[in-house]
C-alpha cells in the first residue's frame, strides 16, 4: 500500500474511532502536537497512556479484592484514570471511570465491581485500537524513511 | 523519581520579560505523568519556558532554590505526595507566585477551595490549549496593581470558570507575598490602596517596613474594639484608644479587616465544627485535615469555654488564643487567622510536628522575642517568611519524606502549619509501589520500544507466567467459580502457542510488535508481584486477539493479501481462529455474566470488533459475518466441550456457564 493511502486509513480508523466515542476532540489535539520536533508524540503519550492505566487498573482490581475496601483510596485510583484518559481523549474511559467514582461514593461493592469490569473492558478495545493505529503509524514512518 | 524537562533558553529575568508572554517561565506539576506529559507539550506550543515535575516535593525545592527562575506554577490538585491546595499555599505565600490548579473533577467545593487557598485559576483536565494561551495573565496581575479593570475584562473573557474577580483583585497589590490572603478582605472592603501602608507604584522593588503587630499592641487594639464595640469600631477611633506613636489609621483599618474576617470566620467554623464535632466525631474529610485528636481536643474546649467573641478575646491569653486560633486554623481558614500560627523558630515548629497539642505550650513562650502571636499577619511574615526560607531549606533536609509536608507547612508559619499536621497521613497515601512503578514503567517503555527478534515460543512461555499469575489474579479480582478462571486462562495458554505457531512463518516479525506489549504486560506483572494481575491474562487475550488483527493491517500492502491470508489462516485454525475469537467474548464474558453493565461492554466490544476488522478491509464484509458466525459457533461449542480437545483446553473444565454469552449475542 502507497503511501497516501496508509495515511488516508489511519485517518479513517482514527475518524472511526472518534464516531463510537472511543475518542474525542481531546486526542486531535494530541495528534496536532506532533510535529517535527516531537516526531513521536502519539506514540509516546499512547505507550504511557497505556501503561499507567493498567498500574491503575491493577490497583483498583486488587483494592477491590479485599474484604473491606478502602474507598478513599479507589477514589484516588478512579480519579487519576479519570485524568488520564481525558488527557488522552480516552472518551468512554471515561465515562467508565464515571461509573465506578459514583459506585464507590456510594460505598457500593458490588458496583464498583462492575464498573471495574466496564472499565476494563473498555481498556482492552481502546488498547487494541491503540495498537492497530500505532501500527499504522509505525508503518507510515517507514515508508516515509525509506521514501527519502 | 523526578523527571524534569527544562526547555528553553535562557532564564535570564530580563530576557523572558522582553519577549513576555513568549518564554515565560512555567513550572508543572503532576503526578500523572499522562497529563503531564501532554500539559508539558502544550505548554511549549505556547512557546513557553517548560520545567515540569511528577512530584510536588521537588516542585517546592526547585522554586525554593530560586524563586526567579519562574513566572508562573501549575498544579495538580491530587497528588499523592501532597495536597494540590497545600503546595499552592506554600507556594503563593513564599514565593509569591501565580498558582493555576489542575484537576479532573470540577466540584463547585474543590474550586472554591482553590480559590480560597489562593489559586489564580482553576483548570479542568483535559486542559486545551486555548485556555493555556491565556495563563500568562496572571503573571501580569501580580506586578501591576492598577490592574483592576483589566482583571475584570479578562476574568469576562475566560472560559474556565471558577474563580470571580475576587481571587484578581487580590493580585492587584503587587508581589507583597501577603496580599494573597487579604484577597477576600479586599473583596468586602474597596480600600485596596490602604490596606498596605505603602502604595506600590513600583511593585517589583518597593520593600518598605511594615507594622509588626505585637503582642501588646494587638492587645490595645482589641481592648479599644472591645470597648467601642465590634459594629462601632472604626479605625480613627480605634487609634485614637490605643494611643501608639507611630501608628497609622491605615494600619489599624487593614489590622481591623482582617481581625473582623477572623472573628466571622471563627464563629461559622465553630459552629460548623461543634455540629460536626458532636454527630460525627469528626469525619469530615475536609478538615480532617487537621487529623490529629489532640486538634480536636482542644477546640472542643475551647468551643465549649464560650464562642469566639469579642469579649472573650478581650480576656484572651496568649496560649489560650493561640490554641483557639490554632484548631480554627486546623479547619483550613485563611486570612487573619493564618496569621496566628507565626512561629518564629523553626526549631520549635519541628517539635510541633510531633503533635498538634504541643504546639501551644511550646510555641508561644519561645516566641515572644519574635512576636509571635496573634495577629501578626503580614508585618511579621515577611521576617518570619525570611528566616523560614532559610531555615525551611535545613528542614527539608532533615525530615524524611513523610514528614516533609509538616515541615514546609509549620515552617513557613503559615496557615499549612495547621493543615499539614494534620494531614501527614491522608496526603501521603501513595502505595509505596509507585516509585516502583514509575521505574517499572520507565523500564518497561524502553522494552517495549525495542523491537528485537524473539521467538514466539519466548512468548509462549511468558504466557505461561502470566497464565500462573492470571488465574491468582482471578480469584481475586472475580467472584465466579474456579472453573470460569481455568477456562478463561487455558484459552489464552493454548490458543497463544497455537496461534504463535501458525504466524510464525509468516509474520515471526510483525508479531513482535504485539508480543511486545503482551510481554512487557507480563513482564511488568512479573515486577509488581505484590499481587498479580487478572487483567495480564484478559490483556493477553486482547492482544491476542489484537495479534489476528495485527496482521491484517501489518500484511497491508494488499487487500486481498489480507484478506486471504486471514481467512486461510482462519480456516486453517478452525477451532483454534473461532477460539481466538471467543477470547474476546470470553474476556467479555465473566464481565457479561451477572450484570447489564457488562453486556452492554461486551456487545460493544463485539461490535467494535466487527468494526475494526471491518475498518481493516472494508470490502470484506462476509469476514464480519464470519465473525458472527464464528460468535454462533462458539456458543454452541461452548456447550459442547469436546471441540476443545483440539486447542488443549480441559474437558469438564467447562463448568463455566455459557448461557450469558449466547443471550448476548
Amino acid at each position: 500500500m502507497d503511501l497516501a493511502a496508509l495515511k488516508t486509513q489511519l485517518k479513517n480508523f482514527v475518524q472511526s474511532m472518534f464516531e463510537e466515542g472511543v475518542l474525542d476532540n481531546q486526542f486531535s489535539q494530541i495528534q496536532a502536537l506532533q510535529d517535527s520536533t516531537n516526531p513521536n508524540f502519539v506514540e509516546e503519550v499512547i505507550t504511557l497512556f497505556c501503561n499507567d492505566a493498567e498500574r491503575i487498573i491493577n490497583e483498583i482490581n486488587r483494592n477491590l479484592g479485599y474484604q473491606n475496601v478502602d474507598f478513599s483510596n479507589l477514589d484516588s485510583y478512579v480519579h487519576q484514570l479519570k485524568g488520564s484518559s481525558s488527557s488522552i481523549g480516552a472518551n468512554r474511559l471515561k465515562l467508565a471511570c464515571a461509573n465506578l467514582r459514583q459506585a464507590s461514593d456510594e460505598r457500593n461493592k458490588e458496583g464498583c465491581l462492575q464498573a471495574l469490569q466496564l472499565i476494563t473492558c473498555e481498556y482492552c478495545l481502546l488498547r487494541r485500537k491503540f495498537q492497530a493505529l500505532l501500527h499504522l503509524e509505525r508503518s507510515i514512518v517507514e515508508l516515509e524513511t525509506n521514501q527519502k | 523519581m523526578t523527571m524534569e524537562e527544562k526547555m528553553g533558553g535562557s532564564n535570564r529575568e530580563d530576557e523572558a520579560m522582553d519577549r513576555f508572554p513568549v518564554g515565560m517561565r512555567v513550572l508543572a506539576v503532576d503526578d500523572d505523568p499522562i497529563c503531564l506529559k501532554v500539559l508539558g507539550t502544550l505548554l511549549l506550543k505556547c512557546q513557553y519556558q517548560v520545567t515540569t515535575t511528577n512530584q510536588a516535593i521537588s516542585a517546592l525545592k526547585m522554586l525554593r532554590e530560586n524563586r526567579n527562575r519562574y513566572d508562573l506554577v501549575i498544579s495538580d490538585v491530587n497528588m499523592p505526595d501532597m495536597d494540590g491546595f497545600k503546595l499552592l499555599e506554600l507556594v503563593g505565600l513564599e514565593m509569591d507566585l501565580p498558582v493555576i490548579m489542575l484537576s479532573a473533577h470540577s466540584d463547585t467545593k474543590l474550586v472554591m477551595k482553590g480559590i480560597t487557598h489562593g489559586a489564580c485559576d482553576y483548570l479542568l483536565k483535559p486542559v486545551r490549549i486555548e485556555e493555556l494561551k491565556n495563563i500568562w495573565q496572571h503573571v501580569v496581575r501580580r506586578k501591576k496593581p492598577d490592574s483592576k479593570d483589566r482583571v475584570n475584562a479578562l476574568n469576562q473573557d475566560k472560559a474556565s470558570g471558577g474563580i470571580g474577580e475576587a481571587v484578581q483583585t487580590s493580585t492587584s497589590c503587587s508581589d507583597q507575598k501577603f496580599n494573597k490572603k487579604r484577597k477576600d478582605q479586599n473583596e468586602d472592603e474597596e480600600d485596596d490602596g490602604e490596606d498596605n501602608e505603602h502604595e506600590n507604584d513600583d511593585p517589583s522593588t518597593q520593600k518598605k517596613p511594615r507594622v509588626v503587630w505585637s503582642v501588646e499592641l494587638h492587645r490595645k487594639f482589641v481592648a479599644a474594639v472591645n470597648h467601642l464595640g465590634l459594629d462601632k469600631a472604626v479605625p480613627k477611633k480605634i487609634l485614637d484608644l490605643m494611643n501608639v506613636e507611630g501608628l497609622t489609621r491605615e494600619n489599624v483599618a487593614s489590622h481591623l479587616q482582617k481581625y473582623r474576617l477572623y472573628l466571622k470566620r471563627l464563629s461559622s467554623v465553630a459552629t460548623q465544627q461543634a455540629n460536626m464535632v458532636a454527630a460525627l466525631g469528626g469525619k469530615d474529610p475536609s478538615y480532617l485535615r487537621m487529623g490529629s485528636l489532640d486538634g480536636f481536643g482542644d477546640f472542643r474546649t475551647l468551643t465549649g469555654s464560650g464562642r469566639l467573641s469579642s469579649a472573650s478575646l478581650s480576656s484572651y491569653q496568649p496560649s489560650g488564643m493561640f490554641g483557639r486560633l490554632n484548631s480554627s486554623a486546623a479547619l483550613n481558614l485563611r486570612g487573619i487567622s493564618s496569621g496566628v500560627i507565626q512561629q518564629g523558630h523553626p526549631q520549635t515548629l519541628s517539635n510541633s510536628i510531633n503533635g498538634l497539642g504541643k504546639i501551644q505550650p511550646v510555641g508561644l513562650p519561645a516566641n515572644q522575642n519574635q512576636n509571635g502571636t496573634l495577629f501578626q499577619g503580614i508585618p511579621t511574615s515577611i521576617e518570619l517568611n525570611q528566616l523560614s526560607q532559610n531555615k525551611s531549606a535545613n528542614h527539608f533536609g532533615e525530615l524524611n519524606p513523610v514528614n516533609n509536608p509538616n515541615v514546609f507547612g509549620v515552617a513557613t508559619n503559615f496557615p499549612d502549619a495547621r493543615m499539614t499536621v494534620g494531614s501527614s497521613s491522608s496526603s501521603l497515601s501513595t502505595p509505596s509501589g509507585s516509585p516502583l512503578l514509575l521505574q517499572a514503567n520507565t523500564q518497561q517503555a524502553q522494552h517495549s520500544g525495542a523491537i528485537g527478534n524473539q521467538s514466539s515460543l519466548g512468548v509462549a512461555s511468558l504466557n505461561q507466567e502470566s497464565f500462573d499469575m492470571g488465574v491468582h489474579g482471578f480469584s481475586n479480582f472475580v467472584d465466579n467459580g474456579r472453573c470460569h478462571e481455568n477456562w478463561q486462562n487455558t484459552v489464552q495458554l493454548s490458543s497463544f502457542p497455537s496461534n504463535s505457531l501458525s504466524t510464525c512463518e509468516a509474520f515471526s516479525h510483525e508479531q513482535l510488535h504485539t508480543n511486545n506489549l503482551q510481554e512487557s504486560i507480563s513482564w511488568r506483572s512479573s515486577h509488581l508481584s505484590d499481587n498479580p494481575i487478572d487483567l495480564s491474562a484478559s490483556m493477553a487475550n486482547a492482544g491476542l486477539e489484537h495479534s489476528r488483527g495485527d496482521m491484517q493491517c501489518q500484511i497491508s500492502p494488499s487487500n486481498n493479501v489480507i484478506h486471504n491470508i486471514d481467512y486461510a489462516a482462519k480456516r486453517q485454525w478452525g477451532e483454534n481462529s473461532s477460539f481466538a475469537g471467543a477470547d474476546s467474548l470470553v474476556s467479555g464474558a465473566p464481565y457479561v455474566q451477572h450484570l447489564e453493565a457488562g453486556k452492554l461492554a461486551f456487545n460493544t466490544k463485539l461490535r467494535s470488533n466487527e468494526d475494526f476488522l471491518f475498518e481493516q478491509r472494508k470490502p470484506q464484509n462476509e469476514f464480519s459475518q464470519n465473525n458472527f458466525e464464528t460468535l454462533d459457533i462458539i456458543s454452541s461449542s461452548m456447550i459442547k466441550p469436546e471441540q476443545y480437545n483440539e486447542t488443549g483446553m480441559m474437558e469438564g473444565e467447562l463448568g463455566y456457564d455459557a448461557f450469558p454469552l449466547g443471550s448476548c449475542i
